[in-house]
């Protein structure tokens, strides 16, 4: 090769570059004016519906425009550390308050009351945990005692990274208390021989449920009562059903502002509002509608609000006093899930 | 035993080995086909059968979605800077491993390698260690409003981190090979080292090197696990083309999350074709520029 080949090759290659530089040049605009959600897994579907409907009414009152609003999903736990990292997100909405609490703490890109800022500890729906089964529910699985049986594989996340999972943990912990009388001992035994039949951790609630619907692994899915339901409707209730336990936990995902974030890039305005949608009746019949329960069912539509079966739900304040306490107890370094995990053994 | 039995007993265990070899040849060319089948070509035909699987309307659909849109043009653009950066960088690092000598050296060849060697999850892991908005230059970085993590230039350092030695890799052995007398005779000649290098050295690794591209490229648009710690996933902007594929299967989407797998499986056949092309059609370049 001459070099005045190599040059000619430069030359032809230049568009090329400058071809590419203007594509970065367009995206790096366009991050500007985005508002960015950083969500926990199970709520894709809900946010598309919401954010197109929160988009229209905004732009339609509003001189200046929202142009998307960006979505970013996984492990509840694992989307608090990108957060805590510098993930630029102008609202998080997660799957416990303790998430949120960590970026508190660790980022202090908010307060550290965020809960007191919005209606009902800030958490615009609640959802429980309810058990996924198989057709006919071949291993008669009806209540958290049957979890442990022999033979039977249950499926969850992983505690560490999945709020789903810390939930699950959570309203297992709270039925065995329960059944057995307040024994520690006798908990520590159950929630073990209930890990034991764990046959593979997910880091995420949607991976655990694709590992339990799409691969077939698995007798009982611990899963989000609305993740359930998606799961009937993505994979037809003629291969699934939903069991109803007796008991099970009042589960409270929450909503903040990044108040760091979207005071750096003058978001503040939208992302509240943003926010306050999800209260509105608009943004609680959205809600009903994929299965979330939502605070004001009277907006909702009836029909969404039937399949809501009534059933005894603790509350973590009344049984983990908070997840302050709840979060290094059970899940912390050392918890009880690092004592009573003990896979492959 | 006399030395005249010995002939006579040695034939048919000769016979008896050659007949083993055959069969012994056809069971293994049977299992290393059948395991080929198995275990590349039907997961690969899969992935073109369940993009398909409700029509190319569909297929086509998927792929002019705006957020596989995206994440093409990013999955594009971080390999056409990485691609080009460890080109240079290869270059360089494999001309003075191969053509000189110094001390550390040995440690250069090391380092060239630890990236092979080191799992992908980290390289993303130190990224965010080192720039995150708790890392070490993080808060530094942070109020000149410069973005690295959860932005397109952790991507490209994660890119470059894992497909930095394919090229050095590909060119060190062949340049040490060559040796130096060429470029000597040229440097003697007259020639400044500039030009001895476009007009002597390149000439004689451009295959090695048009290799090295091609393998550095699709692993650039094919890497998962550095990209996704450093990405954030933040759809239509930072997803490239494999964290788009995972996202899109997790939304139940299979049509479209295969459809552009299957965008990725192309390229792979592609780089394949060309390099096989590539050996076919240059056979006696490439043997003689290998013989030097």
């Amino acid at each position: 090769m001459s070099e005045a080949s190599i040059r000619a090759c430069f030359h032809r290659t230049l568009p090329a570059v400058a071809l590419l530089a203007s594509l970065f040049a367009v995206s790096g605009a366009r991050a500007q004016t985005d508002l960015l959600n950083v969500s926990y897994d199970p709520t894709r579907e809900l946010y598309r519906e919401i954010n197109a409907a929160f988009i229209a009414e905004w732009n339609a009152a509003n001189p200046k425009k929202i142009r998307g609003i960006r979505q970013s999903h996984g492990g509840s736990g694992s989307q608090a550390r990108a957060v805590i990292d510098g993930l630029n997100a102008d609202v998080v909405t997660l799957a416990l308050a303790g998430d949120i609490d960590a970026i508190a703490g660790r980022a202090g890109k908010l307060p550290k009351d965020w809960q007191a800022r919005l209606p009902h500890n800030a958490s615009p729906y609640t959802s429980t945990i309810v058990f996924l089964v198989r057709k006919g529910n071949p291993k008669g699985v009806t209540d958290w005692g049957d979890l442990v049986k022999p033979g039977v594989q249950v499926i969850t996340p992983n505690p560490k990274t999945s709020g789903g999972a810390r939930w699950n943990y959570l309203a297992a912990w709270a039925w065995a208390e329960r059944a057995f009388n307040r024994d520690e001992a006798r908990v520590r035994d159950y929630i073990a021989a209930l890990l034991r039949n764990v046959p593979v951790l997910d880091t995420g609630a949607r991976g655990a449920t694709t590992t339990f619907a799409q691969r077939g692994i698995g007798d009982v899915f611990l899963s989000w009562e609305n993740e359930a339901h998606l799961a009937l409707a993505e994979f037809g209730a003629g291969r699934l059903e939903i069991v109803y336990p007796q008991l099970s936990i009042l589960a409270e995902p929450p909503v903040a502002v990044i108040d760091g974030n979207v005071d750096a890039k003058g978001t503040r305005a939208e992302a509240e509002a943003y926010l306050r949608f999800l209260y509105t009746p608009k943004g609680q019949a959205i809600i009903a509608r994929h299965h979330y329960r939502p605070r004001e069912p009277q907006h909702a539509d009836p029909k969404d609000v039937a399949k809501f079966p009534l059933l005894t739900l603790v509350t973590i304040d009344e049984a983990f006093s908070g997840w302050g306490k709840a979060q290094p107890v059970h899940f912390g370094d050392g918890g009880t899930f690092d004592q009573l995990y003990k896979p492959g053994r | 035993m006399s030395d005249a039995s010995l002939p006579a007993a040695a034939l048919p265990r000769g016979r008896l080995a050659r007949q083993d070899g055959a069969a012994a040849r056809i069971v293994l060319i049977a299992l290393a086909l059948g395991f080929l089948a198995l275990f590349l070509a039907l997961p690969l035909a899969i992935v073109f059968i369940e993009a398909l699987a409700r029509g190319w309307q569909a297929y086509l659909g998927a792929l002019a979605d705006d957020d596989a849109l995206a994440a093409i043009r990013l999955t594009l653009l971080v390999a056409a800077i990485a691609v080009p950066l460890n080109v240079v960088v290869g270059v360089a690092g494999a001309w003075a491993i191969a053509k000189h000598e110094f001390r550390g050296k040995s440690l250069l060849v090391s380092l060239v390698d630890l990236p092979i060697s080191v799992s992908p999850v980290i390289a993303g892991l130190v990224y965010v260690l080192l720039f995150g908005a708790q890392g070490y230059f993080g808060r530094v970085l942070a109020s000149y409003g410069v973005e690295i993590i959860f932005a397109l230039p952790g991507i490209v350092l994660a890119t470059l981190f894992v497909t930095f030695p394919f090229i050095a890799r590909e060119l060190i052995p062949h340049m040490q090979a060559l040796g130096n007398a060429e470029e000597e005779t040229a440097l003697t000649l007259g020639a400044s080292g500039w030009r001895t290098f476009c007009m002597v050295t390149l000439p004689n690794i451009k295959w090695s090197l048009l290799y090295g591209v091609l393998l550095c490229n699709a692993r650039a648009m094919g890497e998962f696990g550095a990209v996704a710690v450093v990405s954030g996933k933040i759809r239509g902007l930072t997803t490239t083309m494999p964290l788009h594929v995972e996202i899109l299967y997790n939304e139940y989407m299979s049509v479209a999350a295969f459809a552009v797998a299957s965008l990725l499986a192309l390229l792979a056949l592609v780089t394949l074709a060309a390099k096989s092309f590539l050996e076919w059609r240059y056979a006696d370049q490439i043997a003689a520029s290998r013989r030097h």
